[in-house]
């Protein structure tokens, strides 16, 4: 009996409630990779061995920005569960900060200077499709890094308490890790 | 007028009108500022967006997010005493009881309305040539009847799974109540918009929306895609909800294998929910993004090509039901030994088999694709794989058979839907083999065969036990019984009226009748099977007609339920009826195996310090 009561109790703590809400965001995460995993398909069912025309250097300019940005994602959750509010604070604005430069760079810049447009053939569909769906999870990603980055600014965040960092930070680096499928997609297999 | 706007509902809907009338209004200021050429249709999809928006702000139920992104505190979903009485079922609620039977009733009102597309076309092919609808018409209402009962019938086992899931695992609510509510909410804009494609000229697809004809269509298929994909997203967040509920709600010590059996198919039902309709979703997006910006996915003449958008439709729309029809034999395999006094044969290889279904599910989707023109060298694999689901489907029917056999049955009306669930399934399931098959499928597809193998296995897999589990929980949601009277002339009618109409549908197929067509040659001989086929189909209907008559009839006036009354040994019978308001008084102790009625003397659950309901006399 008493031992049944504790095991409720355990149930309602903290700990078991952040242990629940990290199994939903896996979940999530599994659920949102089929629909990159469902373009990626139509990449290479539509374009198999030939690649569209793109910018080489655009492509690794923003990559690069993309993969250290998620160093100082990791950096910032490092720094909250350390108590360390102020180097929190500074990883945090230097994610979201490299995190609007990847979207410039591939909205702002690669779709501006690429040779077709959306309605161009199936090179111009694949391209806007899979940079467009993944742009838009960063985006969304930047907006949770805000509210992480404004919060964390009113001081809500402790080293014992910070789900909401450490899921912004999860989702962060699982956009990242779809670019690194969609990079090689899109920029280095095949030929023109 | 201040007075309608506290129910949600009504809000709700008008923040939709609102969002529609901002999303039309601002992309049409856009294309008028940028001198574009003016088109409804982006203005009707971002319409139709803002608008699903609209009504989930209205409605509240981004509230509470709103306010922890700002960083305020929020309470415990479970420790808002909510008012108690029917006005809190027309708005937002957090109470996984609540939001079950709100998931009951779309359900049921959707059953209708997909029912009613059926009888309108049905109508129409009593005889040869357009009687009373034009081609356009008829093609937009069988793809809605589609469309619409396979958003009812996710809704339903949402229903079921809402309300039940937590009370058999013991738990006060579902893992993440505020996502709950939302999952119920956005399906209901998502419905409304799903409807509204008949304002917008119709579309002439069918539910499988295929390109290129849905590129060239008239524009409600856009509706029809965005409606489909707001459902989706209410199916997946459910799934996630369902499977982080069961796998950390469990009463401490009910451990998987001693989960009472529906919790694994709704586990099983989930974990397809969850990842495979993303796909659907995607390859509508797709569709709707070719239309509106011309890009090329599908249309051959842009470098398209329309075989990859059966593969990613497919790749949902075939484990879609595994999802329909998990659920329902969840519960057959869930009430079997409560109404033969027997144990479930064989545990352990059903809740096994659930999992069989859900991964081969995966692995078979390509058998709808025999005769599309697909690459030749995937037939005979895809013919296997298809034929292997036959293998963890004919384990849960050992399971049955052996259940019942000595068993000592009542046949009461939830057996009887049962018996007849599991009667059709095995229908629905003996003439799947043919269309499996590439050989025979060659011959068979697109046929009114189709249809009948179809609407056996739904009507096997979910119809009949969705109307099984409603008579068999509706004491424990209303605290009083259903008329069993009423019950059998329901069961009769639907089980002969749907006999009729199926084994109807299977041999005309064969004989050549092609499916989704409005007009048939008299000479072939079709017109007789036709009104008999149509006028079973009334029969059904009249036969769901009879259900709503019980349920309205027992909620205001049936024999109040006292105690256990179909003496079971699961928990939620082990509580008064309806569920008080935070389920159980004190935790469960689970003490014994979930369905050893032979034993008699062991218990399942113990509920300590509150006395067991008595068990009621029949």
């Amino acid at each position: 009996m008493a031992t049944q009561t504790s095991a409720v109790e355990h149930m309602h703590s903290y700990a078991y409630k952040l242990r629940t809400s990290r199994i939903g965001l896996w979940l999530f995460i599994l659920s949102d990779s089929f629909v990159f995993a469902g373009l990626l398909v139509t990449r290479f069912y539509l374009l198999g061995g030939h690649r569209p025309e793109l910018e080489q250097m655009v492509g690794v300019i923003v990559t690069s920005v993309l993969l250290i940005s998620s160093f100082f994602m990791n950096r910032a959750e490092v720094e909250i569960s350390r108590g360390n509010r102020k180097g929190f604070i500074t990883s945090t604005a230097i994610t979201m900060a490299l995190g609007i430069a990847f979207l410039i760079g591939v909205v702002g810049v690669e779709w501006q200077i690429a040779p077709f447009g959306p309605a161009d053939g199936a090179q111009g569909a694949v391209f806007y499709m899979m940079t467009g769906m993944h742009a838009f999870h960063v985006l969304t990603g930047v907006v949770f890094l805000g509210i992480i980055l404004r919060n964390g600014l009113r001081g809500h965040y402790s080293p014992e308490r910070h789900w909401a960092v450490e899921a912004a930070a999860n989702y962060w680096h699982f956009v990242d890790v779809v670019w690194i499928f969609y990079y090689p997609a899109l920029y280095l297999i095949g030929t023109l | 007028m201040r007075k309608i706007f506290q129910y949600g509902l009504v809000r709700g809907i008008f923040g939709q009108i609102l969002g529609m009338a901002l999303g039309y209004g601002l992309v049409t200021v856009l294309q008028l500022l940028s001198g574009a050429r003016l088109r409804a249709e982006p203005a009707w999809v971002v319409g139709g967006a803002f608008g699903a928006i609209g009504f989930l702000i209205a409605l509240g139920a981004f509230t509470d997010w709103f306010r922890m992104a700002k960083g305020e505190n929020v309470p415990e979903p479970e420790e808002i005493e909510e008012p108690q009485g029917g006005k809190r079922y027309w708005g937002l609620s957090y109470d996984h009881k609540v939001i079950g039977v709100q998931y009951g009733f779309l359900s049921l009102f959707l059953l209708v309305l997909g029912g009613l597309f059926g009888l309108i076309f049905r109508t129409e092919l009593l005889a040869p040539q357009l009687q009373f609808l034009s081609f356009n018409l008829f093609n937009t209402l069988i793809g809605l009847h589609g469309m619409v009962l396979i958003a009812s019938i996710l809704m339903g086992i949402a229903a079921i799974s809402n309300y039940i899931i937590p009370l058999l695992i013991g738990a006060r609510d579902m893992a993440f109540p505020r996502l709950n509510a939302f999952s119920f909410w956005v399906a209901v804009p998502g419905a409304l918009i799903l409807v509204w494609s008949l304002a917008l000229g119709g579309f002439e697809t069918g539910w499988t929306g295929y390109p290129p004809l849905s590129i060239r269509g008239p524009m409600g298929v856009q509706m029809f895609f965005l409606g489909v994909w707001l459902v989706g997203w209410s199916s997946i967040l459910g799934a996630l909800n369902l499977i982080a509920t069961i796998l950390r709600m469990r009463t401490p010590g009910m451990s998987m294998f001693r989960m009472p059996i529906l919790a694994w198919s709704v586990l099983a039902t989930s974990i397809i929910a969850l990842t495979a309709t993303q796909l659907i979703g995607l390859s509508f997006q797709l569709v709707l993004f070719e239309r509106l910006l011309g890009m090329g996915f599908f249309e051959p003449s842009n470098g398209g090509n329309p075989i990859l958008f059966q593969h990613l439709f497919w790749f949902y729309s075939h484990p879609a039901v595994y999802i329909f029809v998990l659920p329902g034999l969840g519960v057959i395999s869930e009430l079997l030994p409560v109404f033969v006094r027997k144990p479930l044969f064989g545990y352990k290889w059903v809740a096994m088999s659930s999992l069989g279904i859900a991964l081969v599910g995966f692995l078979v989707w390509a058998h709808h694709m025999f005769a599309a023109g697909m690459e030749e060298y995937l037939r005979v694999p895809f013919m296997y794989s298809t034929l292997l689901v036959a293998v963890p489907t004919g384990v849960k029917f050992f399971s049955w058979t052996a259940t019942i056999w000595q068993g000592n049955i009542r046949l009461r009306v939830p057996m009887l839907f049962i018996l007849g669930s599991i009667i059709i399934f095995l229908l629905g399931g003996i003439t799947g083999p043919m269309l499996g098959t590439v050989s025979t499928d060659l011959h068979l597809t697109d046929t009114y065969y189709v249809v009948g193998h179809f609407h056996a296995t739904m009507f096997g897999g979910y119809i009949f036990p969705f109307f099984a589990a409603l008579y068999y929980w509706f004491p424990k949601i209303t605290g009083r019984q259903m008329s069993e009277k009423l019950g059998q002339w329901q069961f009769w009618l639907l089980f002969i009226g749907f006999m009729v109409m199926s084994l109807g549908q299977m041999r005309i197929g064969m004989l050549g009748m092609r499916r989704r067509i409005a007009d048939y040659d008299p000479a072939m001989g079709f017109q007789i099977p036709n009104i008999i086929i149509t006028l079973a189909g009334f029969m059904v209907a009249i036969s769901v007609l009879i259900l709503f008559i019980n349920l309205y009839r027992s909620a205001r006036f049936g024999k109040v339920a006292v105690g256990n009354v179909w003496q079971s040994r699961s928990p939620e019978w082990q509580i008064p009826s309806p569920t008080p308001q935070h389920n159980y008084p004190v935790p469960l102790r689970v003490v014994g195996e979930p369905y050893d009625y032979a034993g008699g003397s062991e218990q399942y659950v113990e509920l300590d310090g509150a006395a067991p309901a008595a068990h009621a006399a029949d």
